[in-house]
């Protein structure tokens, strides 16, 4: 696949080398210390460092900001962006803002309902949904011009990423869905987190088998289990979340005390089983709340030093 | 139809409660048929307020009149004559029938006692439930006849979402999930390769977006 | 609720046993309106309780008077209508000397 931006990211998956990414939640505050302080962690662990956009639909610092103080700390962010709470000029608007601080990857989400959050009783917007966004990108950046037809002055150049979680229901669209996001212009793809290793390789494999891998980066969705209570809430309140039998028992059994380094355990047996499944091109590790384990699991795994592409 | 639910009788009584006569307006269309505010529920709701009102120890002056509709200009002509003997209309037509009894009865306080909801369909007795929200854009012919817009709780046109869950939408296990809908039923009409095309960004123009809307027919009109 | 905007003390609506009716579905139609009709019987203080639906066969006497029995001493323990109480305060009270006469 060739290089069309100035991302670090796309630099490293067209170089063959599994990428790492993780993700920051901004806070529900304005301090502005906290994405500094979660990115400090982390920031010699992973290529590139998600922010997460008003994610459960719980207001907090917005996903923007967060990204301009990374790009002003030298880091690499990828700016997540919701279609629930703007409409196409907002969103066009902010896509603009992230290109003038050079922000060079965004990821496309839908978002989830804001009945999830602290604003339950609001309104959403969806004026365009995730893979319209997809295609509002790459129109932005490959045309040069706005949904309206205007030229821009000084396209925004984002690499342009999308979720997909292979677990959603009903399964057999979700690789159909896949070739859907690629169509619509997704060069990454970040993935759902993944406990359900053989399911994920069973979708990897039909991806493969449709050629998707080679048209898209998949960076595989982790995150590590703090407790078997956190294995259970997943796998029961979580939509779209398939967490097998096996792992919340393997935590169950596992002493109280121990359950933290057993999910981390968990999380680095994944990603040594995932390195070897063909096509997948790097990680999506999202500790929540916990960002201070990222380089553990980093090291454990075997993807530390992180590559060198400047 | 259009589905409409009564509102709570303490709020009504509270919205009427200064009255001295009082006329309760239904409507002999969609509002009959969800129960809402037809003759029926006329009769209902005139009763408890006489009833609340005598125990108040006041003389309040209850009528009831029930019109075909309240959405045409010839059948709201039907209370001309009686209008001035009330100080308020409760209407318990939809929203629609509550302001077209208002404007035709310009400076007479026209209130509402059912709140109405959407367009929707009579699935049970007892059970409706939305189907269209009137975008002015029908995409029915392209999403296997089953709506993203009113189906789907993101109104997403390329669904599903990540949040389905056995054939469930994310914001409640009782609530189909739109997307499965039409998945379900691209597979049986044999169309499943319709599902990769993407449906392009929508024109909400000829939505709520763009303004109150207006229908006119020239073909139609005197 | 005429009935009881008149005044009556209690009412209660007697229907087929359920999945025995003609109408095939009615008497259940008016279980369901009897039970909206006793929230709005509670909302307005009269209680909702004077109002109740009761099943049986046409030719089942026993059970018709035992329901009778039983909303009879339903309405003594709730005690008199509020409305018929309302209704006879707004009668113009007797004459003090037809009053006297009583007394």
């Amino acid at each position: 696949m060739t290089i069309r931006t100035a991302s670090k990211l796309e630099k490293i998956l067209a170089s063959g080398q599994l990428a790492v990414t993780s993700e920051c939640g901004p806070p529900r505050g304005s301090d502005p210390e906290v994405i500094p302080r979660k990115a400090e962690a982390i920031k010699n662990h992973v290529d590139a460092i998600n922010v997460t956009d008003n994610q459960t639909s719980m207001t907090r610092l917005c996903s923007l900001a967060a990204c301009i103080r990374l790009k002003l700390m030298g880091l690499e962010p990828v700016l997540q962006m919701v279609t629930r709470d703007r409409n196409r000029i907002a969103l066009q608007s902010d896509i603009l803002g992230a290109a003038s601080f050079d922000i060079q990857n965004i990821l496309c989400l839908s978002g989830d309902h804001q009945s999830f959050g602290d604003c339950a009783r609001g309104q959403n917007v969806y004026d365009i949904d995730s893979l319209q966004l997809l295609q509002t990108v790459r129109h932005m950046r490959d045309e040069g011009k706005f949904l309206g037809g205007d030229p821009i002055i000084r396209p925004p150049r984002l690499f342009v990423g999308a979720a997909e979680n292979p677990f959603a229901d009903p399964y057999e669209i979700r690789v159909p869905r896949l070739a859907k996001k690629i169509a619509a212009g997704a060069e990454f793809i970040q993935t759902q987190c993944i406990y359900n290793l053989d399911k994920f390789e069973d979708w990897m494999r039909q991806a493969r088998d449709r050629g998707l891998t080679e048209q898209v980066y998949i960076l595989a969705g982790l995150t590590p289990m703090k407790s078997v209570g956190m294995a259970r809430y997943m796998k029961n309140r979580v939509p779209g979340m398939d967490v097998p039998d096996a792992v919340v028992k393997r935590l169950a059994d596992t002493p109280k005390e121990k359950q933290a380094e057993e999910g981390i355990k968990i999380c680095v047996e994944s990603i040594q089983r995932l390195k070897e499944v063909k096509g997948v091109a790097g990680f999506h590790i999202m500790a929540i709340e916990w960002e201070e384990k990222v380089p553990e699991i980093v090291e454990q795994a075997g993807l530390y030093p992180r590559p060198d592409v400047a | 139809m259009i589905v409409a639910e009564k509102k709570p009788i303490e709020e009504i009584i509270d919205t009427v409660k200064d009255c001295q006569s009082i006329l309760v307006l239904g409507c002999n269309e969609c509002v009959t048929v969800c129960e809402a505010g037809g003759k029926k529920e006329v009769g209902l709701l005139a009763s408890a307020l006489r009833m609340h009102f005598l125990q108040q120890g006041r003389e309040v002056n209850i009528g009831e009149r029930t019109l075909e509709r309240q959405c045409d200009q010839e059948y709201l002509e039907e209370i001309r004559d009686i209008i001035d003997l009330y100080d308020m209309v409760v209407s318990i037509a939809c929203g629609v029938g509550v302001q077209f009894t208002a404007e035709k009865y310009h400076a007479k306080p026209v209130v509402p006692g059912v709140n109405t909801l959407f367009m929707g369909a009579n699935e049970a007795r007892g059970v409706w439930s939305e189907r269209c929200q009137g975008c002015g854009q029908c995409l029915l012919a392209v999403s296997g006849g089953i709506c993203p817009v009113s189906r789907c709780a993101k109104r997403i046109l390329n669904g599903p979402c990540g949040g389905s869950s056995a054939g469930k939408c994310e914001i409640n296990k009782e609530l189909p999930c739109g997307w499965q809908l039409i998945i379900d039923r691209l597979k049986a009409l044999g169309r499943m390769d319709d599902y990769e095309k993407i449906i392009p960004i929508k024109d909400w123009s000829t939505e709520r977006a763009g303004g109150p809307r207006k229908v006119v027919r020239e073909d139609l009109k005197l | 609720m005429r009935p009881l905007e008149k005044g009556a003390d209690g009412v209660y609506v007697v229907g087929c046993r359920e999945g025995d009716c003609h109408y095939n579905s009615g008497n259940f139609r008016a279980k369901a309106r009897v039970e909206q009709t006793r929230k709005v019987l509670d909302a307005l203080g009269i209680g909702g309780r004077r109002l109740e639906m009761f099943n049986l066969s046409s030719s089942d006497g026993p059970s018709f008077a035992r329901y009778a029995r039983e909303m009879h001493d339903r309405i003594l323990e709730l005690g008199p209508n509020p409305i018929r109480t309302a209704l006879a305060k707004k009668k113009k009270p007797p004459p003090a000397e037809l009053q006297a006469a009583v007394a």
